[in-house]
């Protein structure tokens, strides 16, 4: 069981220094993800009260578009030079490689949904009425995204076609996470009366099914 | 003892036998030679000995380990270097090589010295060390992946055309890690379509044609 964790966090770590060194999530992806709030923002032609109602799941829409170029990078890392043949003949349990690569992502989705937050603060006016539940929700949402996104990535990792196919296969997954995680997000920024904590709970159990799925998955995905 | 022990192996690619029977015996610290056209089957039959596709029909074992129950086990004990580097482009040489030697399961402790050793025993110079991979030669890179893979210490190396987009010296020095990887006891399966260097390296070199071995062993 060390073992399992030791390879674990080896991954998570090799693939977060890739990223640190790389700043591919500090320089395109968090800007693209500004782009996007702005964007929203001209689109909808509207007044920040407007904003402040939507914001909720525009933040989340960004944060989707954000996972995929994520998930895209860390798919990649292992193709380029095929290095994922190394992590099968150095004897790396694919459940540890799953969690270790989901965890990476995990931590790259908490920074951006940090940056964002940020971005609708300034950009929509909006405000956190329910830290805690902001947190939570926070936290599960990207979880269950990390987790599911590191999923499908490698299920469109072995393709030619996988940057393009990737968003098909994946967004309508995700299409459940996109409507907890803005309903509660509603209730953490004070923009309705919704329960937050229900769908925090809801989100929860997306998160871990994610995990032990993608845990057990993992494996068969990549030896196919 | 017998390192590698193939009776009427078969592979299917799709439905095309891409290996159609192959017997093939290799002893430990031969050096073997594969040589063949495009497509005769030379990186299936390494890929097979490596335990990365399975063995569809007849038997086989590797290292011990049988080829259709075991190939979690043969992976752990084999290197193979594809036509890739399995490198990561973003991380220096160093902690590339530690990378895999943590990637092994060696402690903490144990992967430096591994990391040191595999560095010197591949020549590679310590200006480099510190260098991103991505700003490496094709030489310098096929010394660290093969650095990266002696971390393990192997018993059976697998080698996919290693001398392939090398200079002079980076062939001459891949000629002396495999030299030297036989000298400590290891079995090397070299395929490559450089028929005067692998003469020149292997007493014994197998032409694979077909998917068999098509005769012709030169001993």
């Amino acid at each position: 069981m060390t073992q399992f964790f030791n390879d674990l966090f080896l991954v998570a770590m090799k693939d977060l220094r890739i990223e640190i060194r790389s700043r591919v999530i500090v320089n395109q992806v968090a800007p693209f993800a500004v782009l996007v709030l702005v964007l929203f923002g001209f689109a909808l032609d509207a007044d920040q009260r407007t904003l402040r109602l939507f914001a909720p799941g525009l933040f989340w829409v960004a944060i989707l578009l954000c996972l995929l170029l994520a998930v895209q990078r860390s798919v990649s890392l292992e193709v380029i030079n095929d290095s994922l043949l190394g992590l099968k003949m150095a004897g790396l349990s694919p459940s540890s490689i799953f969690l270790g690569k989901a965890m990476a992502v995990f931590v790259q989705m908490i920074f951006l949904e940090l940056f964002l937050t940020g971005g609708v603060i300034i950009f929509y006016g909006t405000s956190i009425d329910d830290l805690a539940l902001w947190i939570v929700s926070g936290l599960v949402a990207a979880l269950a995204l990390s987790a599911t996104g590191t999923l499908y990535g490698a299920l469109a990792s072995g393709l030619e076609v996988r940057e393009t196919l990737l968003p098909i296969l994946l967004l309508p997954v995700l299409a459940p996470v996109l409507i907890g995680a803005t309903k509660a997000y509603s209730g953490a920024l004070g923009e309705s009366v919704t329960n937050g904590w229900q769908w925090t709970g809801l989100l929860s159990l997306f998160a871990l099914a994610a995990l032990a799925l993608g845990a057990m998955a993992y494996g068969v995905l990549v030896e196919e | 003892m017998e390192v590698i022990q193939l009776h009427e192996a078969m592979v299917f690619l799709g439905r095309f036998p891409a290996l159609a029977g192959v017997n093939l015996a290799v002893h430990t610290g031969e050096i073997i030679a594969l040589q063949g056209a495009n497509g005769a089957g030379k990186t299936t039959l390494l890929k097979l000995c490596a335990g990365l596709i399975p063995l569809d029909k007849g038997s086989g074992k590797v290292l011990g380990h049988d080829l259709d129950s075991e190939q979690k086990s043969i992976r752990r004990s084999v290197a193979m270097l594809g036509h890739t580097s399995g490198l990561y482009e973003d991380l220096t040489v160093d902690e590339n090589i530690l990378f895999w030697a943590q990637a092994a399961g060696l402690d903490r402790a144990a992967a430096y010295d591994r990391r040191d050793d595999a560095i010197q025993r591949m020549g590679i110079e310590e200006r480099l060390r510190r260098l991103p991979v991505s700003r490496l030669s094709a030489g310098q890179k096929r010394r660290t992946s093969l650095a990266s893979l002696a971390v393990r210490r192997p018993q059976l190396w697998l080698l996919d055309e290693p001398h392939s987009g090398l200079d002079q010296e980076g062939r001459e020095s891949v000629d002396l890690f495999i030299k030297e990887a036989v000298k400590a006891g290891a079995t090397v399966m070299i395929a490559s379509h450089e028929l005067d260097r692998i003469n020149s390296l292997s007493p014994r070199v197998v032409t694979i044609a077909g998917g068999v071995v098509a005769g012709g062993e030169k001993q």
